[in-house]
């Protein structure tokens, strides 16, 4: 068995432009991301962090690519004792014009072997990119509690 | 049919602001299907030993399989063997499952393809490009009341991978 990897791919009725300021303006992201806003300067290198709604953080990483509106890349890690033995794993995203559709690659690797964040984001991912795609697509996000989720405790 | 030995080897999860029943009726009416599914059409007789069959749009027969376990707005398992001269004798038969579940107000919908060998990712690749757009498309045309137009390349990789095994492809 290799490293685990977790891939998705969606497609959505969008721009280019507009998803890339979906997935970077923190005010925007509190709105699909279980309220998680996403704070960076998004320069290659800088802090990129989740903070929740009441000004905690809840994961921290680095940024490594920002190439608008094309292609991004940074590194996180929840900062949860559960998940102490996990080191930040790679997450990018890459946005291609299709026909009047984008399609969306998101790639995350890197992960420990017998990782516990591997299984967090594997059930995190599709809850927080369906929402993203229903709120360019409709205007609205999806309301689903992260208990539904079914996170190992 | 005994399953046990069948092992997942694509997921797919989406989320979908709609009802178990609706999904339910997405996935299993002809009318739906043909929006969402590359024009393709399914027929699926809701019943353990049904036939469940995919026609492309010109009517031919593309896909055919028997229901395995269907438990109406919560499960629905089948055998999705594509029509292909020698595919079904030299890869096995695929069993694709979907489960719905209430999330909130929204519906989890995970597909899971699984067989009963291992394949290699070439071989996996084209249900692993097309399940992706079949599902984007469903969703937004449970949510919007309009599917994607999503012009998808034949899926060359997996084509080629078959080539090499002696499977006929159109």
């Amino acid at each position: 068995m290799g490293k685990p990897e977790f891939i998705y791919v969606t497609y959505i009725e969008t721009t280019p432009e507009k998803l890339w300021h979906a997935l970077t303006d923190g005010d925007f992201t509190t709105r699909y991301w279980f309220g998680a806003r996403l704070r960076s300067d998004w320069k290659v290198g800088s802090s990129f962090e989740m903070v929740r709604s009441n000004g905690t953080v809840s994961d921290a990483g680095k940024v490594v690519e920002y190439d608008p509106p094309r292609r991004l890349a940074y590194t996180f890690v929840n900062l949860s004792d559960k998940y102490k033995t996990d080191f930040p794993a790679l997450a990018t995203f890459t946005l291609e014009p299709y026909g009047k559709l984008v399609k969306l690659t998101l790639t995350h690797e890197g992960f420990a072997e017998g990782s516990k964040f591997y299984s967090g984001i594997s059930k995190g991912w599709p809850a927080i990119l369906s929402s993203l795609k229903s709120i360019l697509e409709t205007g609205k996000p999806l309301e689903i509690p992260f208990e539904a989720l079914k996170m190992e405790a | 049919m005994n399953i046990d030995h069948f092992k997942p080897l694509t997921v797919y999860t989406i989320y979908i602001a709609s009802t178990p029943e609706k999904v339910w009726e997405a996935l299993t009416s002809a009318e739906f299907s043909r929006k969402y599914f590359f024009g393709n059409t399914v027929e699926i007789d809701l019943r353990i030993g049904g036939a469940y069959i995919v026609r492309t749009p010109d009517g031919a027969l593309h896909i055919r399989g028997e229901v395995v376990e269907c438990v109406p707005y919560r499960k629905l398992s089948f055998t999705f063997n594509v029509n292909w001269p020698e595919l079904l004798e030299k890869l096995g038969a695929t069993l694709v499952s979907y489960e719905i579940e209430p999330a909130g107000g929204a519906v989890r919908l995970t597909m899971t393809e699984s067989h009963d060998r291992p394949l290699d990712d070439d071989i996996l690749s084209g249900g692993r490009q097309g399940w992706p757009a079949i599902l984007s498309s469903l969703k937004s045309l449970l949510e919007t009341g309009e599917p994607l137009v999503v012009k998808m390349a034949p899926p060359a990789r997996m084509l080629a991978a078959l080539k090499k095994l002696g499977i006929k492809t159109p």
